[in-house]
């Protein structure tokens, strides 16, 4: 049998074990299109717009663990993968992003729909591609999968001129030998030496905080880290990207750090004598200002990445692997040291970050209480999700106060369910990552929480939905407003709303939804809160958009006190600094 | 502080823009940019120099080093190390009299003389070009081309595949 390069493609997908791609056709892809036609074990998802398909091919992604798949034509296509390729990129998502080009002789000629996708995308993936013969195929894509997923993951371009897709020329297909690069070793086995050092410091501190990212999620670490602080019973706070790698139930957890961290997150990361960075990466939504930051802690930073290590904060103890086998080891060393914890120190320190829960902590029962507010509180939304999905739902987000809320609110105790844009923070993720989401897990419980903003700009792929029968939830925390951005105009500039508010401009959600063929429910009382969301879960086969009114007036505390503020300043209300 | 990068890197397509890209992605400077393939042809090595404090050299290096196609890299100032470059002035030959010669005849260089212009390449290790310049009269020169500086460790340490 001999195959031309569209169908050289797909077969090297399919030998990737690809299941979905996720894409829109257009002149420089057709020849792959109809090798996608005329072959059937790879499903492709037509989304309404090309930067759908990155997001949703990245939800998919972050709740499997396996590499997404897009396809895009050249051209326009290409510019609109652009913003899911960087939002992949910044959060370290394995996604193989394949785009259509013009033909060979055309490259370089402005010809139709001509754009130069490998010199566009540079800066924002790991490795890109450009096909020279159609035959080198298989072996492009079996690198470019094997590049995504290894080491420190991240999204990889593989462009394609269409005349080596064209069914005129055929080919031997050969599945290619394991891909072997003298330049790319990832280093995986975390240095002896190191974790002896690191567990030798961790026994002997006081106040130790485990801070935990994305990292840990995408190197499957979640029991190791739970493991090892069955032995060691310290604090640990997760990253924006890391919630869910340990369970929000433990008591030792401190929820969230960083910029809307809680309080305890950030006053133990302050007062840290040493912390354990654990494929996180010392972000400035994290650090605050960098000089100031936990004055007397020594820094034992695990990644895989060496140039995470001392990028922003100075490693004191630094070991480059992979967080899971990292951690193996350090659990194998801590058991094995003659040096114990000082338990009664830990227990000092876990007593002393207790008060600072009880004294500004979070309020995780507003949903219980009777409210001055005749509008629904949106942190009571949060809450009441929370309830009613039994903290077991998938939950994407966009970007805005709704976010911080759910980071805040919902109480994740598994990895993978918490799907958003922390490192990007593109508006315009939360639903079509959802979709790429239900088609992972159909029976799954998958909710995009939102604003009436981000929505918009992705709110196309209610229509793709309805296509593939996907019955996720949409909640919108409907302030009416760019609440994140009113945010920070109240606190900076004087409450001048610069350009965040629209006017009574925003569509009817519910009808809007409806003419996507889908259930819209619109909720304004509290009283109505708890019900209407119960009643839309029980349509398990029904997408339903529900768009909860909520009052404009709230804002996410704490919230860090930049410039020139330390992990300890903090905002607790809008007049209320720590 | 001047720094002298080494770098080895696939010989494929792109490559060279990759490493180039991520200088000005990343915010550092490039002082010069050397480049050429080496024994068989499938890698090339490149010499950037750059200035920067010792964290930001790090930086530069680690993330030169997660480019797919980067082999190795080395910061060459962190030992002893040549710099070597060559320059090229061309000079009207009516302009190219004995006070520039003296000078020039201080360093190793090689002479191409015709009729209208000499050519005079100079091999220089550690070259304070701009005073070179100075003393011979930018306004003597015709025309200056230069390689930008070439690394290689002083010692027997080596930067092979
Ligand atoms: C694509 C994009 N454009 C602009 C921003 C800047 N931004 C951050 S939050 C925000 C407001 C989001 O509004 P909404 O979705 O209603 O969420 P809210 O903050 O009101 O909960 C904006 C404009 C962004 N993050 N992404
Ligand atoms: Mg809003």
């Amino acid at each position: 049998m001999k195959y031309s390069g569209g169908e050289l493609l797909l077969k090297a997908l399919k030998d990737e074990g690809v299941k979905f791609i996720f894409g829109y056709p257009g002149g420089a892809a057709l020849h792959i299109y109809d090798a996608i036609f005329r072959q059937k074990y790879v499903d492709h998802i037509l989304v309404r717009h090309e930067q759908g398909a990155t997001h949703a091919a990245d939800g998919y992604s972050r709740a499997t663990g396996k590499p997404g798949v897009v396809l895009v034509t050249s051209g326009p296509g290409a510019t609109n993968a652009i913003t899911g390729l960087a939002t992949a990129f910044m959060d370290s998502i394995p996604l193989v992003v394949i785009s259509g080009q013009v033909q060979s002789h055309l490259i370089g000629t402005d010809s139709f729909q001509e754009t130069d996708m490998i010199g566009v995308s540079r800066p924002i993936v790991k490795h890109s591609y450009l096909v020279q013969s159609a035959e080198e195929i298989p072996s492009i894509v079996q690198e470019a999968f094997y590049i995504a997923q290894t080491g420190r993951p991240g999204p990889v371009v593989i462009d394609i001129p269409k005349d080596k897709t064209d069914p005129l020329h055929k080919y031997k297909y050969k599945k290619p030998a394991k891909p072997y690069l003298r330049s790319y070793q990832p280093k995986i086995k975390p240095h002896p030496g190191q974790i002896k050092k690191a567990a030798k410091a961790i026994l002997s501190s006081e106040r130790p905080v485990i801070y935990a990212g994305g990292g840990a999620i995408y190197s499957n670490a979640a029991k190791e880290l739970s493991e090892l602080n069955k032995i060691l019973k310290v604090p640990v706070t997760n990253t924006l990207m890391g919630l869910g790698v340990y369970p929000a139930k433990n008591k030792l957890f401190l929820g969230m750090l960083g910029m809307h961290g809680t309080y305890q997150a950030n006053m133990a990361m302050h007062n840290a004598d040493l912390i354990l960075a654990v494929g996180s990466r010392f972000d400035d939504r994290i650090t605050n200002t960098p000089s100031l930051f936990a004055p007397n802690a020594k820094i034992i930073h695990i990644d895989v990445d060496p140039a995470s290590i001392s990028k922003i904060i100075k490693a004191d103890i630094p070991i480059v692997g992979q967080v899971k086998d990292s951690l193996q080891a350090l659990i194998k060393e801590i058991k094995r040291s003659k040096i114990k914890i000082d338990t009664d120190a830990i227990d000092i320190w876990n007593i002393q970050i207790d008060k600072w829960r009880k004294k500004h902590g979070l309020d995780h029962d507003l949903y219980q209480k009777k409210l001055k507010s005749k509008m629904i509180m949106p942190q009571v939304v949060v809450q009441e999700l929370y309830n009613v999905t039994k903290g077991n739902a998938y939950v994407t987000s966009d970007v805005g106060q709704h976010q911080m809320f759910v980071a805040q609110y919902y109480h994740f105790n598994k990895p993978r369910r918490w799907i958003n844009s922390g490192g990007l923070g593109t508006m315009g993720f939360g639903l079509p990552a959802a979709l790429g989401v239900k088609l992972a897990f159909p029976k799954q419980e998958v909710v995009c929480v939102t604003g009436e903003g981000s929505i918009q700009m992705c709110i196309q792929e209610l229509s793709t939905c309805l296509q593939y029968g996907l019955p996720i939830k949409v909640v919108n925390i409907n302030n009416e407003a760019l609440g994140m951005v009113r945010q920070w105009q109240d606190m900076n500039y004087g409450g001048r709303h610069s350009a965040s508010t629209y006017q009574n401009s925003l569509p009817d959600f519910v009808k809007l939804t409806e003419s996507y063929g889908h259930v819209g429910l619109k909720v304004t009382k509290p009283s109505n809160l708890r019900k209407t969301l119960e009643k839309s879960f029980a349509m398990k086969d029904k997408l339903v958009f529900i768009d909860v009114l909520v009052d404009p007036n709230e804002h996410v505390y704490p919230m860090l006190v930049a410039p020139n503020g330390s992990m300890k300043d903090m905002w607790l209300s809008k007049n209320k600094k720590t | 502080m001047k720094r002298t990068i080494s770098i080895l890197i696939e010989n494929k397509p792109g490559a060279l823009a990759r490493a180039v890209g991520l200088f000005h992605q990343r915010g550092y400077n490039i002082e010069s940019l050397n480049v050429a393939p080496l024994t068989d042809g499938t890698y090339s090595r490149m010499t950037v120099i750059t200035k920067g404090t010792e964290n930001v050299v790090e930086q530069i290096t680690k993330q030169i080093n997660k480019l797919i196609d980067v082999i190795k890299v080395s910061d060459l100032s962190e030992g002893e190390h040549h710099e070597i470059e060559l320059i090229i002035f061309k000079f009207i030959k009516s302009k190219y009299n004995t006070r520039i010669q003296k000078i020039l005849r201080k360093k190793k260089i090689s002479v191409i003389e015709r009729s209208d212009v000499v050519t005079v390449a100079i091999i220089d290790e550690n070259s304070d070009f701009d005073s070179l310049v100075k003393s011979i009269g930018k306004n003597n020169i015709h025309e200056i081309v230069r390689s930008g500086g070439v690394g290689i460790h002083e010692t027997e340490k080596n930067l092979n595949l």
